[in-house]
């Protein structure tokens, strides 16, 4: 028999206003194994706690019930205070009798039957609860940052000068991301390379970062505190430890390829730095291209090396390694335009760029070395159009959101090319210009005295007409169809997540929604967590945003991963799913239901019938269950169990609601 | 043999009379049988949809109707745009559901399963087999002719009943004029409307509707335009004189840009004459430009032969100059070889002398 | 300049906005008024209203506006709207539905269209074909234009594309008929929806 304590809350009048508490009390009392029941008007203050525990001791109290607010409110609070006592802080159920009954419900007759209702199954529940206990689960002081753009490198300098050992994986040969592309920043105009650039090199020297370029994470597993992650180390060709980075390779290479960190508007070699101020300051070959690697001919670079550093039979390096946090910080590339607007030629017209081309092209080291000259011709162009929401807000042909930072980089780009080139026409299609940010919709009004022709449409169709690309538009204000012959027509397309993003939040159990953008744990409350507990976000894997915005998140990715290192054990979460393995089939439904990979199947040994058997069996790892409780509807042979509402307790529940 | 349910609609033997003559003569000539539909109607085009949506699809369905049943297992092709765009509506409002069929069944007063697909005279011709055809009976390349391929509104839009995956720049017939050795030139209004409807009810503000056309095609060095629609044909044959009057009026160089359908054209290469074809019975003179540019094709080609000639001579020059310096070195060498032998065997005799 | 005063508009104007809404298949709110539809248009600076001002009086409920504009019956039925707008508004569609309902409220802003139309159906339900030349001549009278194309047709008749003999189909009764029976299922839809309207009201 088991020694049921009932402890009722008026909460003020918030429940005592609709539910006749009293008569709830006066209930509880009848129902078998309650000991004990006491009413109070605020049962969470001081003195309400300090009763129960009281009460606990006195009448020799085995389980709780608790009829208060919701268990989102005060379920810890409860836990906490049956710690200090005999109890066994799962031993307890909260029935919650104000935001699911008292708040919901106006008729006093009617909540007080529910309340009733809602305290007889909390008991029934309540006498089957078993005791658990947590388990302390290790962390590792060590921190991985995926991405090392502005985001991932704001945050690996955080949590580097805590004192934390933090790696950073970045896909690309150079540290730098889409800010070192860029060629100033809005709304200061600060140059762009100036101010990200010495955070590469701060980041490349810091003693507690190590950076792995041209690696991505090929595996994944383990859980909070633990993750155990594999590296893959794309063959560079050349041995980092004798370069000296002099670059003589560089240009002795025959091989011309098309440079993509000058969005394809100018030729790198085979062997490359991305530029000048890369980080790794050092250069790969890239095997696709190279002449020695494809042809077997060549070999010009490891003739010219002073250093012998050249080794044409690098391979793939695999490491592993186990961290405690993981931040992704994986960014945005621009939506691929091409496909998706044939009425703006599709990509058949070379003056028609995008935003990050005309970025290279204003870019002292971009190819035109900051003339800005259009792509067909190198000539200066003398009216240049720019269209804003290519992609964005069209889910017609591109994404339904805003990309949010393009506002304020199209009057940016307006205000370059006036700058550039005194006596150009520039001019901006819009819907709207959203500017909400210090500083912001000062910037764009002054773009607007610089000269910018704001004109409020869409452009329905670009052509060519001779050497001028014609815009057809309407100014919305006017009503009028307008057309302007530009010399040069700049899309500021949508942001859309960076390429493979998918299969890598895959590996790690992190949520995307139907963009593919990595889902936070909660929008407003916490914004840098995501689902999976030790993975955080930073910058724009999360969504579009700007550098300010990226850098803050940033920030705040690296408090909350300090805050856990900070750590040297975690309590785990008790309430998990259990395998009963008699029942267990095996089948592995539940593996592919468990949002968060906790689940696997193993060969296990039996005794059956005084036979020894080998059979599959379902495993739950418990620092990555997360309790949810989806396996447990899943599994057809009712093997799965969640501890703390098991099946057995959930169906006295049900019991209690409908027999009595 | 490739055979169809042929949907002639209203212009075939009217207007539209180049285009059912050059069309019977380039299907002879490939082997396409074309099967008119018995008793077919007018297929209601905007008009019906401008007075009624039962309307709309019930004009064409009873057509559809009468090919399901006469000429079973054969499509629908109606070279028409405006035939081809209110067939393609009928067909998909027939096949979204059956209370849909239900309507027009009781409307046409005749059973009608929608089984028959409708396709455009480009769909037929396009096709791997009708292109390998095509390719094979080409006599005469149509070099030297720049053609802007115009396609109209109506064959490609609304894009899910056409089932036109580029609205905006559609290739089939450019790819059919590349086939027949023409220059499709890139040009941006080939699905620009012409308003044929328009240039009847509210002719003075359509008719830029068809200047621009014309002069996008001019401007991206076009010398003719190319149609698949009789509609479309007419009003940019027909109404260019009055344009240009206009322009002349207006200090404007006139155009000078004649239009043929894309099957008047493939005539050509087979070897018909323009007459054969239809192209005798345009508006705006259309053999001039031909015959110029059979003249430009055959200075080109006397050019190209004249090149490689010289080219064969060069290369001839420089293989004989080739063999004779190697002949020479060849001969330098062998009495540099005899000379040594010579010398080596000197010392011999010398020695033999010496002896 | 037009005044409008929003809190005059009837729920019954709405209502009429929203049944147009509904023929032409699409949600009003979509429309966030870029102008993408009337850049593209080949005749929006002959229309009264451009193609997004149309959209805009129905979101307000303005139906009077709508239904005397001429702007639905100038459009070309092109679909180029359509096909580029970025939030999938059917334009070309709410142009036909416009043209309609304006119709059946007895106005006929651009008349030339209208009588190019009825003729054109006319035409059809006699000879089951449609005639160019008589439908162009009976157009003429009709609308006033007495020598519209006239030059045109002397060259068509040089060039035999056109005729005093008149085409039929064979079965041109049955298509008559045919016309008629639609006609009557456009008529019955739309008293019911009128039934229904007033049911609900």
């Amino acid at each position: 028999m088991s020694r049921i304590g009932v402890f009722l809350c008026y909460c003020g009048s918030n429940i005592a206003g609709t539910v006749d508490v009293e008569a709830v009390a006066e209930m509880a009392r009848s129902l078998p194994e309650v000991v004990y029941v006491e009413t109070n008007k605020y049962t969470c203050s001081d003195p309400g706690q300090e009763g129960v525990k009281n009460a606990i001791i006195e009448k020799g109290i085995d389980r709780v019930v608790v009829g208060a607010c919701s268990p989102r409110m005060h379920e810890p609070t409860w836990r906490k205070l049956l710690a200090d006592t005999p109890v066994n802080p799962y031993m307890l159920e909260v029935a919650n009798l104000r935001e699911q009954c008292s708040w919901v419900h106006k008729d006093r007759e009617v909540a007080t039957a529910k309340a009733i209702d809602l305290v007889k199954m909390a008991v029934a529940k309540v006498a089957r609860l078993q005791p658990l206990h947590s388990i302390e689960i290790p962390v590792h002081k060590k921190a991985l940052v995926i991405g090392g753009g502005i985001a991932g490198m704001q945050t690996a300098l955080d949590i580097a000068d805590a004192g934390f050992q933090v790696t950073i994986v970045e896909r690309e040969t150079s540290l730098g991301g889409k800010m070192v592309m860029l060629d100033k920043t809005f709304p200061t105009m600060d140059c762009s390379a100036c101010i990200c650039t010495p955070k590469m090199s701060e980041v490349g020297n810091h003693p507690n970062i190590t950076v792995k370029s041209y690696s991505e994470v090929e595996n994944v597993s383990g859980y909070i505190g633990n993750f155990e992650v594999t590296i893959r180390e794309k063959a560079k060709f050349i041995d980092y430890n004798l370069c000296t980075g002099c670059g003589a390779c560089e240009t002795k290479c025959p091989a011309k390829v098309t440079n993509a960190f000058e969005q394809g508007m100018s030729q790198r070699t085979a062997i490359y730095k991305m530029f000048p101020q890369a980080v790794p300051a050092k250069p790969v070959i890239d095997a696709e291209h190279c002449l020695k690697l494809t042809t077997g001919k060549c070999g010009v670079c490891s003739k010219v090396c002073p250093t012998g550093a050249i080794n044409y039979e690098d391979e793939d390096k695999l490491t592993t390694e186990t961290y405690g946090a993981v931040v992704f910080a994986t960014g945005y590339k621009l939506i691929d335009w091409k496909p998706l607007y044939p009425e703006y030629g599709g990509g058949k017209y070379e003056d028609v760029i995008t935003g990050l081309q005309f970025e290279r092209l204003v870019n002292a080291s971009g190819p035109t070395e900051g003339h800005v000259l259009r792509p067909s011709d190198r000539t200066e162009p003398k009216s240049v159009v720019i269209i804003k929401c290519v992609g964005s807000r069209d889910p017609n042909k591109g994404k339904a959101y805003c990309s949010r930072a393009c506002c304020m980089y199209s009057a940016k780009h307006a205000h370059q090319y006036l700058d550039k080139v005194p006596d150009g026409k520039c001019y901006v299609f819009y819907m709207d210009v959203r500017t909400p940010g210090k500083g912001y919709d000062e910037f764009y009004m002054n773009t607007l005295h610089d000269g910018a022709q704001y004109i409020r449409g869409r452009v329905s169709k670009i052509y060519k007409e001779g050497d001028k690309l014609i815009c057809k538009g309407e100014d919305t204000l006017t009503s009028s169809q307008v057309t302007v012959s530009a010399d040069m027509v700049v899309l500021e397309t949508a942001m859309v997540p960076a390429d493979g993003i998918d299969e890598l939040a895959a590996k790690f159990t992190v949520g995307r929604d139907a963009d593919s953008w990595l889902v936070e744990a909660h929008a407003k409350l916490r914004p840098v967590e995501t689902n999976t507990a030790g993975i955080y976000l930073a910058g724009t894997c999360q969504g579009p945003k700007d550098i300010p915005d990226s850098v803050c998140q940033a920030g705040a990715a690296a408090s909350k991963v300090i805050g856990l290192l900070n750590k040297d054990a975690l309590q785990s979460n008790p309430q998990i799913s259990r395998v009963n393995e008699t029942l267990c089939q095996g089948d592995g439904a539940c593996v592919n239901i468990c949002p968060y990979g906790a689940i696997s199947i193993v060969e296990k040994q039996f005794r059956e019938n005084s036979r020894k058997v080998v059979r599959p069996v379902a495993q739950v790892n418990p620092g990555l269950c997360q309790g949810c409780g989806a396996c447990t509807v899943t599994c057809r042979a009712g093997a799965m169990d969640l501890l703390g509402y098991t099946n057995e307790s959930i169906m006295r529940e049900v019991d209690a609601l409908c027999q009595w | 043999m490739m055979k169809y349910a042929y949907f002639p609609g209203c212009s075939a033997n009217t207007t539209g009379k180049s285009f059912t003559v050059s069309t019977a003569y380039v299907a002879e000539k490939i082997g396409v049988e074309l099967v008119e539909i018995p008793d077919w109607n007018c297929c209601g085009t905007s008009a019906a949809a401008l007075t009624s949506p039962e309307l709309a699809v019930a004009l064409p369905a009873r057509s559809l109707a009468i090919a399901d049943r006469e000429l079973p297992g054969l499509d629908v092709v109606a070279p028409c745009a405006g035939c081809y765009r209110s067939l393609k509506t009928s067909l998909a409002f027939a096949r979204e559901s059956e209370e849909n069929r239900e309507l027009i069944k009781k409307i046409i007063n005749a059973p009608y399963e929608a089984k028959a697909d409708v396709l455009t005279l480009l769909d037929v011709l396009a096709t791997d087999e009708a292109r390998e055809t095509i390719a094979a009976k080409v006599q005469r390349k149509l070099r030297c002719l720049k053609v802007a391929c115009y396609y109209g509104c109506a064959m490609v839009r609304p894009a899910d009943v056409c089932e036109c995956d580029n609205v905006e720049d559609p290739m089939e017939m450019d790819d059919l004029m590349e086939l027949i050795g023409a220059e499709p030139v890139d040009w941006a209004f080939k699905t620009e409307c012409c308003g044929a409807a328009q240039q009847m009810t509210i002719p003075v503000q359509a008719k830029p509707m068809i200047e621009r056309i014309f002069q996008n095609a001019v401007a991206n060095g076009a010398d003719c335009i190319v149609t698949s629609c009789p509609l479309c044909m007419l009003n940019l044959d027909m109404r260019e004189a009055e344009i240009n009057r206009a322009r002349v009026a207006n200090g404007l160089e006139p155009f000078d840009i004649p239009c043929y359908y894309f099957t008047e054209l493939i005539g050509l290469a087979f070897g018909a004459d323009p007459d054969e074809v239809g192209i005798d019975i345009h508006f705006h003179p259309a053999k001039t430009l031909l015959l110029q540019r059979e003249l430009d094709a055959l200075e080109l080609e006397e050019a190209e032969n004249i090149a490689r000639a010289e080219e064969a001579r060069k290369k001839a020059e420089m293989a004989a100059k080739i063999a004779a310096k190697k002949a020479e070195k060849a001969a330098k060498e062998k009495a540099a070889k005899e000379a040594a032998a010579q010398a080596a065997a000197q010392p011999e005799e010398g020695k033999e002398a010496a002896e | 300049m037009r005044f409008l005063d929003l809190s005059a508009i009837s729920d019954a104007d709405k209502q009429a906005c929203e049944a147009i809404a509904r023929d032409a298949g699409v949600n009003l709110k979509d429309c966030y008024q870029c102008g993408k539809c009337t850049a593209g248009c080949p005749l929006a600076e002959s229309m009264d209203l451009v193609p997004r001002e149309v959209i805009r009086y129905l979101q307000l409920g303005a139906v009077d506006v709508v239904l005397e504009a001429k702007t639905p019956w100038i459009c070309a039925q092109c679909v180029v709207c359509s096909s580029r707008c970025p939030q999938n508004v059917d334009i070309c569609s709410v142009m036909r539905a416009v043209r309609l309902a304006s119709k059946h409220a007895g106005k006929r802003p651009v008349p030339e269209a209208d009588i190019f139309d009825d003729e054109f159906i006319a035409n059809v339900r006699a000879h089951g074909v449609s005639n160019e030349q008589y439908l162009a001549a009976a157009y003429n009278v009709k609308s006033g234009h007495f020598v519209q194309d006239m030059g045109n047709a002397t060259r068509m008749l040089k060039r035999g594309m056109v005729g005093v003999a008149m085409h039929n189909t064979k079965g041109r009764a049955n298509v008559a008929a045919l016309v008629d029976r639609a006609l009557a299922a456009d008529s019955t839809r739309r008293a019911q929806a009128d039934e229904g309207k007033g049911g609900e009201a």
